[in-house]
């Protein structure tokens, strides 16, 4: 019975890592409910201040903030959001993938590359592969401060305000739903205006109160520390939409394993029952 | 013309209202706004203080906000606040509380800094009184 122990022990340890992976999908799938709570409360006002962005980007204002002026690309910084932790899936290879796709097309027109890694993940991933990382911020935890982000990402603007930088895009996976995320590039500055929305072609600008310059920079300031918030909340909650789904099919295919070995067990358990019985039968019909 | 507008007031954390308004008055920095439909587009920051609206209904509603900005289009009025509250949320005791707890930070000051932190926690506890009271009136009317 020397084979059947040894599965014996293969399957109580596949049952001890079941265990694990099916307790991990239930914090995921708690954690995600969180997190998506988090994410739709802080969606109206990224969405708002979007919209208004764009009508921003369509007028005609007399004073050009930095942010609104499009310039010859030279040197680009991407933001890179992705998770602190791994067992969650293809999710952070997935954004590091499209990360490298859009930073490869910049690198062919000879344009150089600044990163921002807030994650664990990604400040490892872009040392390992080689990128320029000015700044990074880790162990974001689940409940990411709009606050702990800014420092991080204000290295990137004020490398654009001193115009070393003249494009910034932020990366990180956009919930779908539960079952989907996708990696998505958004494009923070320049702004540019939204193609769909051709209501206000003609020349307009706003009344500023107080004055253009000061009313703007507070108010991009919070657009980019919005959209980077956002980003962040949303990426928090696929990271455990994904480890909820990986871990479930982790379990699943435990399960899997858990069965074929049982058969596989039953049937040399079977055969060498048989095995004796013969043995003994043969045995009784010598003497 | 267009007798109401669309309004959305929206904070970080929710969404606080979103409907058709007739007449919309909010403090600026520059200070009191009123805007009616077909309002020429306006960007402008808000200071700490109440939000009263006008319904199409003719129902009159308070908001407070702890400051934000404010984008008027002629069809359309965003207010993105830090803090928004529904009036009813408000708080008097500890709004109070607030006002006089920052008083009090600003007469003994130690630093540059405390000073106008405590300066700014009193100009807010200051608007939330504000809105109380407004609310309070509307009521006795």
């Amino acid at each position: 019975m020397a084979v059947g122990k040894e599965i014996k022990t293969q399957i109580a340890s596949i049952k001890g890592t079941q265990k694990i992976t099916s307790a991990m999908e239930m914090v995921a799938a708690s954690k995600m409910r969180k997190a998506q709570d988090r994410m739709n409360e802080s969606r109206p006002y990224a969405q708002k201040m979007r919209e208004v962005i764009a009508h921003l980007a369509r007028s005609n204002p007399e004073y050009k903030h930095l942010y609104l002026q499009t310039r010859e690309l030279k040197r680009v910084g991407y933001i890179v959001v992705s998770s602190d932790r791994g067992l969650c899936g293809g999710l952070n290879i997935n954004v590091f993938k499209k990360t490298v796709q859009s930073m490869a097309e910049h690198d062919q027109n000879g344009i150089e590359i600044d990163i921002c890694a807030l994650g664990s993940k990604s400040a490892t991933f872009f040392n390992n592969y080689g990128g320029n990382v000015v700044s990074s911020k880790t162990q974001l935890g689940e409940k990411a401060e709009a606050a702990e982000l800014i420092g991080a990402v204000k290295v990137m603007l004020d490398s654009y305000d001193e115009g070393r930088l003249d494009a910034l895009y932020v990366v990180y996976n956009n919930f779908v739903n539960t079952m989907t995320q996708t990696p998505e590039v958004v494009q923070v500055l320049p702004l540019q205006a939204d193609p769909n929305d051709d209501g206000m072609s003609h020349h307009w600008d706003y009344l500023y109160e107080p004055d253009a310059r000061e009313l703007l920079t507070g108010l991009l300031t919070r657009y980019v520390e919005s959209l980077v918030y956002q980003a962040v909340v949303e990426n928090n909650a696929c990271e455990q939409a994904a480890r909820m789904i990986a871990m479930k099919s982790a379990t699943d295919n435990a399960g899997d394993l858990i069965d074929d070995l049982q058969m596989i067990y039953n049937k040399a358990r079977q055969s060498a029952i048989t095995q004796e019985i013969s043995e003994i039968v043969s045995g009784a019909a010598a003497v | 013309m267009a007798t109401s507008v669309d309004c959305d007031i929206v904070s970080a954390e929710e969404s606080i209202f979103e409907g058709k308004v007739e007449f919309i008055s909010l403090t600026g920095t520059l200070g009191e706004l009123g805007i009616y439909p077909g309002h020429t587009p306006l960007l402008s920051e808000v200071k700490p203080g109440p939000v009263r609206m006008r319904k199409e209904s003719g129902e009159e509603d308070i908001f407070y906000v702890s400051g934000g900005f404010l984008e008027v289009q002629p069809h359309k009025v965003t207010l993105m606040a830090d803090t928004a509250l529904r009036a009813d949320d408000l708080n008097e005791a500890a709004a109070e509380e607030a006002s006089r707890q920052a008083e009090q930070a600003m007469a003994d000051k130690t630093s540059e800094f405390e000073y106008s932190r405590a300066a700014g926690q009193l100009a807010e506890a200051a608007a939330q009184l504000r809105t109380l009271r407004q609310i309070r009136e509307k009521l006795g009317k």
